[in-house]
């Protein structure tokens, strides 16, 4: 055997026939003198402390966004409810939308696991600009407190929905300081995200540990790659945008109102221009999770590999030429353009499905939470994809639009995102603390989530058939739509006690359970460092031979085959 | 296995219209051919192909209205053909997904073994590439066909030609020679004659709404400064109820309307009485150049969800 171990900076050269390779030297831990405590997090440059900073802050956002969430689902357990006023149910869905897409299912991802997970699963010691690094999180934070201070504010938080469409959020039609506040805090994260799509894409193109060539590069990496490139292609856009709204409200440029010349549909092209390419933003990187998840759960590589990399790279480049299927029925786009353009992400889409089935058929897929939680995100998602064929066609677009549909639709995908999340958590949760979660709370807490969100958007895609407007607080002319919304209500309740489960389960294992370096048998490189990993990462690197590194060195006779060739009888022993 | 999916079929295109033969599934879809030879798979099978061949045989909605207009009639069976496809695609991978996951599960024996380690196959990979793509094809060709029909502008009498203008909180409808208004929950009546080209020419006076029929399948953006035309052609009478669905502030959830569909000669006798009694009204009250048409006693705004803030 001639594999040698690759030395980064300020790390030997390990011979790895040598069978100390795990250098678990203790003194390496102690090298760097670091601050602790709170010091250390508001001083830290280390990007595992900082996307930790990220992952905690976003989930704080995920329980305040959800208790929204459930104030809504109250107020519409019944036709004519009182639980809340007209006013104030629209900052509720405006700050529960804002919330989760803007502070949560995005920054989860890019800021939290891909912050600490791809420099490891690449062998880099860092990401390329730590101090970016710190100031995105800082920016994200002040943006998050900036958003909900809209709470506190004379006439309350933002009332004009997620999407904010002009001309109702000038400063005629939403005077409010909560818009204001609103616009700068989409601004604050708007940077905070454009600066990690910086460093994401300048770590994984230039911080690859040598043998790291892109095709050895793990899903998860490779799709944080698309998004970086999304990220720095879409948010630069919805900033400016922001930049003229605000312009709009306090200087009087007239840029989306009719009476000074402007275009308000011009602020639709532009929200979405960012707003699709966003949705992908969000799911590409949990694709990326669960693909690893399932791929370490069955003992298999991920099935397929290249064809998922040229999936991921055509779902990112098809998703900057959709954003009008958002707005079929202004009637003033182009429909068959954007319909086939739409309907054309369900080829990639499907050829990921059948990548992750591919994964699991003839594995040994063991069933953890986090596998648990990876095939919660299939199916769901799988219905959320499914649905979305539909608003692909603008006739079907007509007919649902701005209906509960459309909100069961996003729903069914972005809960399949936390639950791909979630599976993240359960899967690289360890790596990043040094132990594990709980099992059993955790299959609690999936099952829970998992038949809740189903609960909860089954009955939604019925009201939207049934005529349901989307952003009502009332449905008194339709009292027999009740059943249903309760139902509905229901399931976002069994979500809301899945998450109690999940916090229960951080208090409860903190600490309890070791993990050791690889606690689940997984193929991709992080693995390969102690849990947490120390400062820079790593003490030695294994050969990198393949996208999974840590696999290989650990069963060596177990490589990837491809069907069909001689590789088949070459190893008798991998044979079931 | 993955080829049954190409079984979805659609029948055949009419001139126009979209046929309403519902496509069936031409081939046995369920089961996952050569990847188990246990007799497991016929149940399987069979335990995806009922819920479809009995949707089939009853020609199910699903869930939808087969409406009252032509065109909102091409779009219920355009969601008919689009569900059906739904159902044969998420069925197969839904089946393999839990096939996969149930019967590949670690066993006890498998502890200190690994699996085959099967990276490639790439006949497989190119099955699951082109399917989608046909199927793709397969349902755009279908939308461009219903689409084409749904969003035409045949040529109407003026009669027929209505103005509809969204406001926060009501609709106005502009008819030749009289205006209806109506706000928050008084349902301002939109009344068109049956069996005609209708063209609403909609648009807003202040922020976005959504001009948003149920029963005929549609909805259309009322947008400030934009002229939006579209046609209805309503089959039956009858009364639909009509609500705005894109978020314009408070009384989002209060903006209603009704259409009122009536035979030709009551549209015509409608529109004179009308017509005339504006032209009177006008006649005694200089300058009044709208009058409204309100359910009496609705108060305008009323405090529903506890508060107006």
């Amino acid at each position: 055997m001639t594999d040698f171990a690759v030395g980064i900076a300020g790390v030997e050269t390990i011979d790895h026939d040598v069978a100390h390779v795990h250098v678990h030297e203790h003194e390496h831990e102690h090298e760097h003198d670091e601050p602790a405590g709170i010091y250390k997090w508001l001083t830290s440059t280390d990007h595992k402390v900082i996307g930790l900073s990220y992952t905690i802050t976003s989930l704080v956002m995920f329980v305040i966004g959800g208790f929204l969430a459930e104030l809504i689902r109250i107020q519409l357990t019944s036709p004519n409810a009182t639980f809340v006023s007209f006013a104030e149910y629209n900052q509720l869905f405006t700050m529960h939308g804002s919330l989760m897409i803007y502070l949560f299912v995005g920054p989860f991802a890019f800021g939290g696991l891909a912050n600490i997970i791809v420099p490891l699963q690449i062998g880099a010691p860092d990401m390329a600009f730590p101090r970016l690094n710190a100031l995105s999180y800082w920016l994200y934070l002040s943006g998050s407190i900036t958003m909900l201070l809209g709470f506190v504010v004379a006439g309350g938080a933002a009332d004009f929905g997620w999407v904010g469409y002009a001309p109702l959020s000038n400063a005629i039609y939403s005077p409010g300081a909560g818009a204001d506040l609103w616009i700068a805090a989409l601004l604050l994260t708007g940077f905070s995200a454009i600066f990690t799509g910086v460093n994401l894409c300048a770590t994984i193109f230039y911080l690859r540990a040598p043998g790291m060539t892109m095709f050895r590069m793990p899903i998860f990496t490779w799709n944080m790659l698309a998004t970086g490139i999304l990220i720095l292609l879409a948010f630069p856009v919805l900033t400016a945008g922001l930049i003229m709204l605000y312009c709009d409200r306090h200087f009087g440029t007239h840029i989306f109102t009719v009476q000074g010349g402007g275009v308000p549909v011009l602020w639709q092209h532009i929200f979405w221009f960012w707003g699709h390419p966003e949705v992908y933003i969000l799911a590409l990187p949990f694709f990326g999770v669960v693909t690893e998840v399932i791929a370490a759960f069955s003992k298999k590589p991920v099935f397929g590999y290249k064809g998922m990399v040229f999936a991921t790279i055509t779902i990112a480049a098809l998703s900057l030429g959709v954003w009008a299927h958002h707005m079929f029925t202004t009637g003033v786009v182009l429909l068959p353009f954007f319909s086939i353009m739409s309907l054309l992400i369900a080829v990639p889409t499907g050829i990921k499905f059948f990548n992750w089935i591919g994964t699991m058929w003839g594995g040994h897929v063991r069933f953890t939470a986090a596998m648990l939680f990876a095939i919660g995100f299939l199916v769901t998602f799988l219905i959320g994809g499914l649905t979305g064929i539909y608003l692909a066609s603008p006739p079907l677009d007509f007919f649902t639009h701005d209906t509960y549909f459309v909100v069961a639709h996003f729903h069914s995908v972005v809960l399949a995102l936390v639950m791909g999340g979630m599976a993240g958590l359960y899967y690289w949760g360890p790596k990043i603390t040094g132990y594990l979660l709980d099992e059993r709370l955790g299959k609690i807490q999936f099952w829970l989530f998992f038949i809740g969100a189903n609960v909860m958007v089954m009955p939604q895609y019925e009201l939207g058939l049934l005529g349901m407007p989307r952003r009502v607080a009332s449905y008194i002319h339709d009292p027999e739509w009740a059943t249903l919304n309760q139902w509905a209500t229901v399931g976002a309740v069994m979500m809301g006690v899945s998450t109690i489960f999940f916090l229960v389960n951080i208090v409860y294992s903190w600490k309890r359970y070791p993990a050791g370096d690889n606690p689940w048998d997984a193929q991709t490189l992080e693995w390969f460092t102690t849990s947490p990993p120390p400062h820079h990462n790593y003490y030695a690197l294994p050969p990198i031979r393949s996208e999974r590194p840590t696999w290989d060195y650990h069963h060596p006779d177990a490589r990837s085959l491809v069907h069909g060739t001689s590789h088949d009888a070459a190893h008798p022993e991998a044979a079931t | 296995m993955l080829v049954a999916a190409g079984g979805l079929k659609f029948g055949p295109l009419h001139a126009v219209g979209y046929s309403r033969r519902v496509p069936q599934p031409t081939r046995r879809t369920g089961d996952a051919g050569g990847v188990t030879r246990s007799a497991r798979r016929w149940g399987v099978g069979l335990l995806v192909l009922a819920p479809l061949v009995l949707s089939g045989c009853s020609l199910s909605t699903f869930g939808a209205d087969p409406s009252p207009t032509t065109t909102g009639r091409e779009t219920f069976h355009l969601w008919q053909g689009f569900t059906i496809g739904a159902i044969v695609v998420g069925a197969i991978t839904l089946s393999l997904i839990i096939y996969a996951a149930i019967h590949f599960r670690a066993k006890r024996q498998h502890e200190d073994s690994v699996p085959r380690q099967t990276q490639y196959h790439l006949p497989m990979e190119i099955t699951y590439t082109v399917i989608p793509i046909i199927i793709v094809f397969v349902l755009f060709a279908f939308t461009i066909v219903v689409e084409n029909a749904v969003t035409a502008l045949p040529s109407v009498s003026k009669d027929n030609t209505i103005g509809v203008q969204a406001f926060q909180w009501g609709w106005r409808f502009t008819y030749p020679g009289f205006t209806i208004v109506g706000e928050t929950t008084q349902d301002p009546i939109l009344e068109m004659p049956e069996d005609e080209n209708v063209r609403i020419v909609l648009t807003s006076l202040d922020v976005v709404h959504g001009f948003y029929i149920r029963q005929f399948n549609f909805s259309r953006y009322a947008l400030p400064g934009v002229i939006n035309p579209f046609t209805f052609n309503a089959q039956r009478t009858g009364t639909f109820f009509g609500q705005c669905t894109q978020l314009c502030g408070l009384y989002h959830s209060l903006m209603w309307f009704r259409v009122k569909v009536v035979t030709p000669a009551d549209y015509t006798a409608w529109l004179s009485m009308q017509q005339a009694r504006a032209a009177t009204l006008s006649a005694s009250a200089a300058g009044q150049a709208v009058q409204e048409q309100t359910s009496a006693g609705v108060p305008i705004r009323p405090d529903y969800g506890g508060g107006t803030n």
